[in-house]
């Protein structure tokens, strides 16, 4: 699934990495925990969470993620901000809560390959 | 053997939000003198695990890595309180971290098991009230 597809599903405001919208994504996860994102990620692109602060861009950035979606409308700092644009991460926010947003996204196919449903 | 590479960063303990700029930079580096994105990736986890870790505990460190012909070694000292029993410490799930430091996304105990997970080598060297030493080896 290209970034910008998912942009779309969570009618989502994209706030840096805009030239990467176009680069493909396999699979996501949806954590507050980023020392679980860090226990437990393998192979995510895509990292859905409510927490705000910089360290969920180092995180991602760790991982080698490349999409952070920040759900119920919160608004990232300035800070995180700038340090997804100097990771080259696209970094948005959705109104949608993280529940519904993993369910759109699941529903429409990320990460849902080999999946019995 | 060559002369190892060496970095070497002061890691701020009072300041959380830049707690892991010196594993960064160490990603960075690693990834310009052109390493393979696993290796990369592991020295980096584990790294950024320790380095939140002495921030979160320790009031902050040292941390030095070092890049050798066959392997990278990650060193990470600090003076703080010590880990009373390492057994447990190494547990998952684990955590001694207050709930504030939860609330900031970490302290799920995780850290260190998960250094361990993502080195060929971890040893920890600790003394209660004197601080600890913790050397990550992976293998190239």
């Amino acid at each position: 699934m290209k970034i910008a597809e998912i942009r779309d599903l969570l009618r989502a405001e994209v706030l840096s990495g805009e030239e990467c919208l176009e680069n493909d994504v396999y699979a996501a996860c949806c954590s507050d925990m980023m020392s679980d994102v860090l226990a437990f990620v393998k192979d995510q692109g895509v990292l859905l969470t409510g927490l705000l602060n910089s360290q969920v861009i180092r995180t991602a950035n760790m991982m080698d993620m490349v999409c952070i979606v920040i759900v119920r409308n919160k608004v990232p700092t300035e800070e995180m901000i700038e340090l997804a644009k100097e990771h080259g991460l696209v970094l948005m926010r959705s109104p949608l809560r993280a529940y519904e947003a993993c369910g759109v996204l699941y529903y429409a196919g990320l990460g849902r390959e080999g999946a019995d449903v | 053997m060559s002369e190892p590479i060496r970095f070497h960063y002061d890691v701020d303990g009072e300041n959380f939000t830049s707690a892991g700029e010196a594993s960064v930079a160490v990603k960075k580096k690693l990834r310009q003198l052109g390493y393979p994105p696993d290796v990369i990736r592991k020295v980096s986890i584990a790294m950024y695990e320790g380095e939140i870790n002495m921030v979160i505990h320790a009031n902050g460190g040292a941390a030095d890595v070092e890049v050798y012909d066959d392997k990278i070694v990650i060193i990470l000292a600090d003076h703080g309180p010590g880990i009373p029993n390492v057994e447990l410490a190494m547990q998952e799930g684990y955590s001694t971290a207050r709930e504030n430091i939860r609330a900031l996304g970490f302290g799920a105990g995780m850290g260190l098991p998960n250094m361990k997970k993502y080195t060929d080598d971890m040893k920890i060297d600790t003394e209660v009230g004197v601080g600890t030493t913790i050397t990550m080896t992976v293998d190239l």
